[in-house]
């Protein structure tokens, strides 16, 4: 199947395409909303600062295709910022508006724990997942954040504890997201990554 | 539910070659970076961080095509550096596949440098090295290859790094790189106190009870080593599966 990959213009756009492609997958890098508009399923890839993300998606026109395109049900993985930017608004970023699919606010790591959070840390699964099917509950995946939301229904599937419980996988109709990147992740990430595709057929 | 404890396999680079000196000095070829970044991606570590040591001028494409190439062969993070000057190098080593960059002398001699990257990549992308030597009662950090001193207090460096907008410090002791005698401990577990952010231990690893010892008085998060891993003296698995006998978290390949 393909996996349309949004380029933000910035991010680990090439590994995640990489591990996708490898896992069998045709890819498509997005710039433009017209692919948006033809994709049958979605990859929001991202690393680095929220207000980046929102403002290279809307100078390339991407933010309202990219709204409609998740509102009428296209699957989509969110990875990492990529999980962030479904959201309202980030303290990243005060006044940046996110994707706002989600209507939450992604919150700064507490400062009594060391930010950002960055190594290999196990979830605690709050519910059956789709992302983590037949994984081993004691995996480990690979975190590099200094925001994340907090752990709550519905969305949440696994939380991560890191100074508050957050939100590691999220899964919420169509919308599938990860705090940690699967494709840096070894075996288990991409077990995710495969979890994904098998979904989104 | 516990952040493991790192284990992370160096590769120094000049001219496309693995390459090992002892107290920063005297190369000796350890073998091919493709080759190693295959064999540690699979024993189970837990990053790879790839150093252009010649950092010349001319050596630059060599360095990034190393980069591209070692990049194809993992599935977990992956640091590069050696020679950033610019924001425009850091930029290089992030698209050529890395997942972070690091930088030291320019860093020292131009801190803005720190700043301008993590705006630009975010500090999760940013790894401040520091190659420190104990001189008279204080830890001082040493630039160009250990060669020079910068006149720099380390755990005030470390700081002012992390204020800049570091996300990681790679703790380097020029006093014990190469040696095989441990780690520093006491200088690990002062800089992990003076920041919060993560730190990487790095230098003088020889045995396990090493890296148990970076991870308990040391307080490291994560502990480096180069020549004990490439010569197949210890492999990563074998090491973590005693570290975690011992109660270190750490997370164990399947």
């Amino acid at each position: 199947m393909k996996i349309f990959i949004i380029d933000y213009g910035a991010g680990n756009l090439p590994s995640v395409e990489r591990a996708l492609r490898s896992l069998g997958a045709e890819t498509e890098c997005v710039t433009r909303p017209e692919q948006v508009a033809a994709a049958r399923a979605l990859v929001l890839p991202g690393v680095g600062h929220f207000s980046a993300f929102v403002t290279g998606l809307r100078e390339r026109n991407l933010t309202a295709a990219l709204q409609h395109a998740i509102a009428g049900g296209i699957p989509v993985l969110g990875i990492c910022l990529g999980l962030q930017a479904m959201f309202s608004a980030s303290a990243e970023a005060p006044g940046e508006q996110g994707l706002d699919l989600i209507h939450e606010n992604v919150q700064a790591l507490p400062t009594n724990v060391k930010s950002p959070h960055i190594g290999w840390n196990q979830l605690r699964r709050l519910r059956k997942s789709i992302l983590l099917r037949e994984i081993p509950h004691d995996a480990y995946f690979y975190f590099a954040h200094s925001y994340a939301v907090a752990a709550s229904e519905p969305h949440t599937a696994a939380a991560c504890d890191h100074g508050f419980p957050f939100a590691a996988v999220l899964e919420q109709d169509n919308m599938m997201a990860v705090q940690f990147h699967p494709e840096k992740s070894g075996d288990a990430g991409w077990h995710v990554l495969r979890n994904f595709l098998e979904w989104a057929q | 539910m516990t952040l493991a404890r790192r284990i992370i396999p160096c590769l120094d680079v000049d001219a496309g070659r693995v390459v090992k000196g002892v107290e920063f000095a005297s190369l000796r070829d350890m073998g091919d970076p493709e080759e190693l970044a295959a064999r540690y991606n699979r024993e189970g570590a837990d990053e790879l961080i790839l150093l252009d040591i010649t950092a010349s001028r001319d050596g630059r494409a060599t360095f990034l095509d190393t980069v591209r190439r070692v990049a194809q062969q993992l599935n977990i993070p992956f640091t590069a550096g050696g020679g950033i000057r610019r924001l425009e190098d850091g930029n290089a080593v992030l698209r050529a596949g890395a997942d972070k960059v690091t930088v030291n002398t320019a860093a020292v001699e131009r801190p803005e440098l720190i700043s301008e990257l993590a705006a630009q990549f975010g500090s999760q992308a940013v790894v401040l090295s520091m190659d420190v030597k104990k001189t008279n009662a204080a830890w001082e950090v040493f630039i160009r290859g250990g060669a020079e001193s910068s006149g720099r207090d380390a755990a005030a460096w470390a700081r002012e790094g992390v204020a800049r907008g570091a996300g990681e410090i790679l703790l380097t002791s020029i006093d014990r790189d190469g040696t095989c005698s441990g780690f520093d401990c006491g200088l690990t577990a002062a800089i992990a106190a003076q920041v919060s952010v993560p730190v990487i231990a790095s230098g003088g690893a020889k045995t396990f009870e090493d890296f148990l010892a970076v991870f308990g008085e040391g307080q490291a998060d994560a502990a480096l080593a180069a020549s004990i891993f490439h010569t197949a003296e210890h492999s990563i698995g074998a090491l973590k599966k005693y570290l975690a006998g011992r109660g270190v978290p750490v997370r164990l390949s399947r």
